[in-house]
C-alpha cells in the first residue's frame, strides 16, 4: 500500500518528533526577539495545545468504539465484530449521477491513492481520540461517478444484516443506519473514505471495508461498513436525527458553545490523558471549512 | 451451627459479597482493565452498584413480608449503608476525578442538566438517612424514623432517572431498574397479613405481631 502524507494536514499535526522535542532548547536559544517574532502566530493558534496530538494507541483505538451494529458498550465492537465478512463487498452506487450501478470494492479502491491522514476524532460524548487513517480524499471517488447537477447531498448506508451484525437484533436505532452530507461537505478534501488503520487494514470495529471520517463533525456523522451511497436531491435523513431530533441534527459539526440539551460540549476528554481539555470549533478545523457555514445560524442547524 | 453465629457467618458473607465489586473494580483498575477511559467506566461501575444495592435494600422489607423470615430485616442497614457508599465514591468520582473540582463546571452542569440535578438530588437526599441509620437515630425519631427513611423510594426513583437521563439509545437497563422499583414498591401497597391469617398458628404465638422494626440493630 502507498502511503503518503496528504498536504492539506494543517503543518502543526506533523512536526517532527525530533523537532517537536526539541522546541524548548529552540526556544531558549533564539531568545526574545524570536519570541516576539512568533508571537502573532502564536495567537493565531486555536485554544487547546494542538501541538500535542499524539495518536492514540492501537489497542485503544480498536476496543473503545461507538459501533451499535455490534453492541452498545465501548468494548463489545471489538468481541462482537469478528464475524463481518468483509469480502466479497459491494457497494451501490444509486441517485443523481451517471453510472449508477453495483460496484465491487475493489474495483471501486483501484486506482485511488492511499494515504495516512492523522485526524482529531470528537464523539458527541465529549471524548476524542487522534487516529491515524489510510484513506483518500472522498472526491476522488465522488468524481468518478459524474454526479449531475441535481446532486446536492450524499446518503451513506450502513450494512444491515443482524446475522453478522448481532446489535441489529434489538431496535436500539432504527435499521439500517444512514447518514448524509451536503455534496460541498462531501466535496472537502478533509473528508477522508477510510479503508485502513496505522498503516493495517481497517479492523471491522472501525467500519471494515469502508467508512468515511468528517474530522469537524461528530463521530455519529461517519458511516462505517457503507454498502451503498446515494446522491439525492433533498437533505437524506440520518438515523441519530430521526432517533432523538432535539439532540442530533444533520449538521453535527463540532461546536463547543452549543451543547447537546443534556451535557455540555465545551470540554472534551481525550483517551489516554486524565484532564479534560477544551474543544475546538469544527475540532480545530476551522480555518479549513468553517466557510461552508458563512452566514448559517450554527445553533439553529446543529 | 447455633442460629447466633450463622446470622453471623451470613452477616460476614453479605458484607464480602459487597465489598467483592469494589474489589474488582480496584484490580481491574491496577491491571489496566478497565478500558481506554477509565475514570469513565469507574463512574459507570460505581453508579451501577450503588443502584443495585440500593434497589436489594428496598427489596429486603417485602420479601421479609413475603417469607415471614424476619431475621431478614437485620440485614436492611448495612445493604443501605453500601448503596450509599458506592454512590458515594460515584458522585466524587465525577466530582474530584472526572470534573477535577471544576467548580465552574460542575455547578453549571448542575444547575443546566437535568440528569446531573436529578442525580446530584438524589445523592443529598441519601445523606441524612445514612446519618440517621444508627440504632440510636432509629429510637430518637420513633415513628418518624419510618417516614423520613421512605424518601429512600424517592432517592432510588432519582438514581433511575439519572441514569435514563444519561442513555443515548439503550433503555433497556435502566427500565429494568424501574420496573423492579415499580414492583417493590406495589408490594409495599400489599395489605398487610389479614387479621386472623394467624388463627391456625402454633400455640404460643401471639397473633399478627407488628415485626417492623423488631431489630433495626446488629
Amino acid at each position: 500500500m502507498l502511503i503518503r502524507r496528504a498536504p492539506d494536514i494543517p503543518s502543526s499535526e506533523i512536526t517532527p518528533e525530533s523537532l517537536y522535542l526539541n522546541r524548548r532548547s529552540f526556544m531558549a536559544a533564539a531568545g526574545f526577539a524570536a519570541l516576539n517574532a512568533a508571537w502573532p502566530a502564536a495567537r493565531r493558534m486555536p485554544r487547546g495545545r494542538r501541538d500535542d496530538d499524539k495518536p492514540n494507541s492501537l489497542q485503544d483505538i480498536t476496543h473503545y468504539n461507538n459501533y451499535y451494529e455490534f453492541g452498545t458498550g465501548k468494548e463489545d465492537p471489538s468481541e462482537n465484530a469478528g464475524g463481518l465478512r468483509t469480502r466479497p463487498w459491494k457497494v451501490e452506487v444509486a441517485g443523481e449521477i451517471a453510472r449508477p450501478g453495483q460496484y465491487d470494492l475493489d474495483d471501486l479502491l483501484r486506482g485511488q491513492t492511499v494515504e495516512e491522514r492523522i485526524y482529531r476524532h470528537r464523539c458527541v460524548e465529549a471524548w476524542s481520540m487522534v487516529i491515524p487513517w489510510n484513506g483518500f480524499p472522498l472526491r476522488n471517488l465522488i468524481d468518478r461517478f459524474r454526479p449531475t447537477s441535481r446532486a446536492r447531498f450524499v446518503e451513506f448506508t450502513t450494512l444491515y444484516d443482524p446475522a453478522q451484525m448481532p446489535g441489529q437484533k434489538s431496535a436500539i436505532l432504527p435499521w439500517p443506519y444512514v447518514e448524509g452530507l451536503r455534496m460541498d461537505e462531501a466535496m472537502h478534501p478533509l473528508t477522508l473514505v477510510v479503508t485502513g488503520l496505522y498503516g493495517h487494514p481497517l479492523p471491522n470495529q472501525n467500519g471494515a471495508p469502508l467508512r468515511i471520517h468528517v474530522p469537524w463533525k461528530y463521530g455519529f456523522k461517519s458511516g462505517k461498513s457503507l454498502v451503498r451511497i446515494r446522491f439525492t436531491t433533498t437533505q437524506p435523513a440520518n438515523t441519530w436525527n430521526v432517533a432523538a431530533p432535539d439532540e442530533y441534527g444533520f449538521y453535527a459539526n463540532v461546536n463547543p458553545d452549543v451543547d447537546h440539551p443534556r451535557w455540555s460540549q465545551a470540554r472534551e476528554r481525550r483517551i489516554g490523558e486524565f484532564f479534560r481539555r477544551p474543544t475546538l470549533m469544527f475540532n480545530g478545523y476551522a480555518d479549513q471549512v468553517a466557510s461552508l457555514y458563512a452566514g448559517m445560524d450554527l445553533r439553529r442547524n446543529f | 451451627m447455633s442460629p447466633r453465629a450463622a446470622r453471623r457467618a451470613a452477616r460476614i458473607l453479605l458484607f464480602l459479597a459487597c465489598l467483592a465489586p469494589l474489589g474488582v473494580l480496584l484490580a481491574d483498575g491496577l491491571a489496566g482493565r478497565l478500558g481506554a477511559d477509565p475514570i469513565r467506566a469507574t463512574e459507570l461501575r460505581t453508579g451501577i452498584w450503588g443502584l443495585t444495592i440500593l434497589v436489594v435494600t428496598l427489596a429486603v422489607t417485602p420479601l421479609r413480608r413475603l417469607t415471614g423470615w424476619n431475621v431478614l430485616g437485620g440485614y436492611r442497614r448495612m445493604l443501605g449503608l453500601f448503596a450509599f457508599a458506592y454512590i458515594t465514591l460515584h458522585f466524587l468520582t465525577w466530582f474530584g476525578v472526572d470534573q477535577f473540582f471544576a467548580i465552574r463546571y460542575i455547578g453549571k452542569d448542575i444547575v443546566k442538566r437535568p440528569y446531573i440535578t436529578v442525580g446530584f438530588a438524589s445523592y443529598l437526599l441519601m445523606i441524612p438517612l445514612a446519618v440517621t441509620s444508627r440504632a440510636a437515630a432509629v429510637r430518637r425519631l420513633g415513628k418518624r424514623w419510618a417516614t423520613l427513611h421512605s424518601l429512600v423510594y424517592v432517592a432510588a426513583l432519582g438514581g433511575i432517572v439519572h441514569f435514563m437521563w444519561e442513555v443515548k439509545a439503550d433503555m433497556s437497563r435502566p427500565t429494568l431498574y424501574a420496573l423492579v422499583l415499580v414492583g417493590l414498591l406495589l408490594l409495599r401497597f400489599v395489605p398487610r397479613r389479614p387479621a386472623g391469617f394467624r388463627t391456625a398458628a402454633p400455640p404460643g404465638e401471639a397473633g399478627p405481631t407488628r415485626t417492623r422494626w423488631s431489630r433495626a440493630t446488629p
